[in-house]
């Protein structure tokens, strides 16, 4: 008889106004076992106020093999930085 | 032992060279201090020595909550139960995060648990030694509890992202471990003379056990170099055993209590303390299964995995029945609230 | 803080406070001891933490009722001293409290039974005319909340889970089920700490646990069992055999080294 779990990954918003955080993964049988312990594990420090529980093998991940292809090509776009652009010191507010 | 498996002659030279520039590439991104996660490529034996590391690293921390848990229900007040069971409770969820860390090379925690239940696995040797009296409890905070800080601190910077990310959270939480140790020994150093005998005795049960703990010897140390090499370890064995001595030679003499080790003495030179023989082949011995708990560890471990099983097992069929598990028992089910 | 409590016509005795705070305190220090014996026996490692964190609130829980009775019964005894120095026929404690975790499914029935129990109680305590158990109530309320929803779903997918799992957890509701009639049936002390305004209304709990356990079983699969008088309540000093073996253990170090402090 099957007696494993679904393996979780857990994301924690510290506080609110913050994002939601990876903090780590756990097994649980069911969504609201996951967040019990998501909340018994990860939260026994005060360290969240809301949590997301995904089931791992639902991620999608990018291939680290196509980093380059991915994430390179942005390297040179410089210009979408505002430091690229000289303007003259006695312009203000902008 | 693992960089014989990298010398082995790959099938064509064409393939060899290929590997062996990505094996260069490889080491390259640990040398700039690179954090390797866990779809990059790795050489095998790098998975496979982080995969060892980190399950012996988590069956540790699951079979220690076994030597303190035996003191819970006999704690002598309530803040001291609470203080230990907050304690223990740490040690499972450090047991959990590791063993999240260790599946994210491809390996699950059933298979783990399996190798430790079978006896195939190691886990540190000082917790097959018994608690006797409650000063262990005491000693365990001070004493291994520091010496597991001085050995997961650098782990906290080791080279594979999700090892690292763990041990920050672990250390994190075990700052308070050691102190609520020391406090003990403290209370129990100041208290009745039977209080202060019961002291000293943890200290003498527990001090080269303790020392053992950051293992053999660097001339005897098996995977030491690669390990560096890789920055899985930082330092080496007598590193850190050394250091954990100078720091805590000090705390025992505030405590009042002697450290049992006749050839102990401050080195002026070297500014450092200088100890006395360890039993090595004890060590050996512990680690081969001989301690004095070994048998009892294992067994209670094997039998909270078997007493389980059908619990396990219902959950898994609740939520089957229940068309999967994210549909089974939504997370705020408010019929049940 | 004044030695009784004078609301209408009804007075209550400094004694009686303290009694009643005691049965309060007692359910929690020995509920939180049974479970925290399990804490690295776990079917699970998840289960360990959330038995631990279920345990630490009881015990939390415990300390704070146990050091407002030492101080309104004025005698020098703090959480400790009513702790560890107390034998059985003075704890006050309901009997369910006390029951062993002969396996997960009976511990998930204990717990599932008191938890509702004391969710309702704790509601109802936050208006109670004892000022500082309201404000223990406020907090506990939040913890009781939490333990019903992780025993509720325990017991569902038990009595839900697999055959076995079924005849065990049937097995522990039918052992079990005659302590509950010590939750509902109130005796002369309830009756009089509900007239004064300190306890809540006896009947409210009883409906209440009633509603929110007939529901939960039903969605477990688990047929009610019969209500069956059972008068040898622990609350009362009246418990089972296993309390003194609990006690035994639990204050054994005090009890050896008198005077320590630890």
């Amino acid at each position: 008889m099957n007696e494993d779990w679904v393996l979780y990954e857990v994301f924690i918003r510290s506080r609110s106004g913050l994002e939601h955080k990876h903090v780590g993964s756990l097994h649980a049988a069911d969504a609201r076992m996951a967040i019990e312990h998501a909340r018994d594990a990860y939260t026994r420090r005060q360290e969240g106020v809301s949590i997301w529980v995904v089931p791992s093998s639902e991620i999608i991940a990018s291939d680290p093999g196509e980093a380059d292809a991915l994430f390179e090509p942005a390297r040179d776009k410089v210009y979408r930085h505002p430091t690229f652009y000289v303007i003259p010191d006695e312009v203000k507010n902008i | 032992m693992y960089t014989q498996a990298l010398d082995s002659p790959a099938a064509g030279a064409d393939e060899a060279s290929e590997e062996r520039e990505r094996l260069e590439r490889f080491q390259a991104r640990i040398d700039r201090d690179e954090k390797i996660e866990p779809k990059d490529w790795m050489p095998e034996a790098y998975r496979q020595t982080l995969i060892r590391q980190i399950a012996q690293h988590a069956h540790s921390e699951i079979v220690g909550m076994l030597p303190e848990g035996n003191w819970i229900t006999r704690a002598p007040s309530l803040r001291r139960k609470a203080v230990l069971i907050a304690k223990v409770q740490d040690e499972g969820g450090h047991g959990m995060y590791l063993y999240s860390a260790a599946e994210t090379l491809g390996v699950a925690r059933g298979e783990l648990i399996e190798q430790l239940l079978s006896g195939r696995a190691k886990y540190s040797s000082i917790f097959n030694y018994p608690t006797l009296t409650w000063a262990d409890i005491g000693a365990i905070g001070w004493l291994v509890d520091g010496a597991a800080i001085m050995n997961q601190v650098p782990l906290c910077r080791c080279s594979y992202g999700p090892y690292a990310r763990a041990m920050v959270r672990i250390c994190k939480e075990e700052s308070f471990h050691q102190r609520q140790g020391y406090e003990l020994m403290l209370t129990l150093a100041r208290g009745s003379e039977d209080q202060h005998a019961m002291a000293q005795d943890a200290l003498n049960r527990w001090w080269w056990p303790s020392l053992m703990m950051f293992g053999p010897s660097d001339a005897h140390s098996v995977h030491t170099a690669q390990s560096m090499r890789w920055k899985i370890k930082r330092f080496t064995n007598d590193e850190l055993r050394q250091k954990f001595i100078d720091v805590t030679v000090p705390q025992a003499e505030y405590l009042g209590l002697t450290v049992p080790d006749p050839d102990l003495h401050w080195n002026e030179a070297s500014q450092h303390y200088r100890f006395g023989e360890i039993n090595w082949s004890e060590f050996q011995a512990v680690l081969k299964g001989e301690g004095p708990c070994n048998r009892e560890r294992l067994e209670a471990r094997r039998a909270a995995h078997e007493n389980g099983r059908w619990v396990r097992e219902a959950a898994a069929a609740y939520a089957a029945k229940h068309q999967g598990p994210a549909r089974a028992m939504k997370a705020g089910a408010g019929a049940l609230s | 803080m004044s030695a009784a409590v004078e609301v209408g016509s009804a007075q209550v005795s400094l004694a009686e406070r303290v009694e009643y705070l005691l049965r309060l305190a007692d359910t929690s220090l020995i509920a939180g001891q049974r479970l925290a014996e399990l804490l690295g026996h776990g079917p699970t490692l998840e289960e360990d933490l959330a038995l631990g964190n279920i345990s630490l609130d009881l015990i939390g829980q415990a300390r704070l009722l146990l050091a407002l009775a030492g101080r309104i019964e004025d005698n020098g005894r703090d959480e400790d001293a009513l702790a560890f120095r107390r034998d059985a026929p003075q704890f006050r404690n309901m009997s369910l409290a006390e029951q062993p975790n002969e396996d997960f499914a009976a511990t998930i029935v204990r717990q599932c039974l008191l938890d509702a129990w004391q969710l309702e109680t704790y509601e109802s305590l936050t208006g109670s005319r004892e000022e500082a158990l309201a404000d223990i109530a406020h907090k506990a309320l939040k913890e009781c909340r939490y333990h019903w929803r992780f025993s509720a779903g325990w017991l569902v997918r038990l009595g839900d889970g697999t055959e076995e799992s079924h005849a065990r957890v049937s097995a522990a509701l039918g052992a079990l089920w005659r302590f509950t009639d010590e939750l509902l049936t109130p005796d002369a002390l309830d009756a009089r700490m509900a007239v004064c305004g300190i306890g809540p209304a006896p009947s409210l709990i009883r409906e209440r646990w009633d509603t929110r356990v007939s529901a939960t079983l039903a969605e477990a699969k688990l047929p009610k069992p019969p209500h069956r008088h059972y008068p040898w309540h622990g609350k009362r000093g009246v418990h089972s055999e296993h309390l003194g073996h609990l006690l035994t253990e639990m204050q054994f170090l005090p009890r050896v080294y008198p005077g320590a402090t630890w």
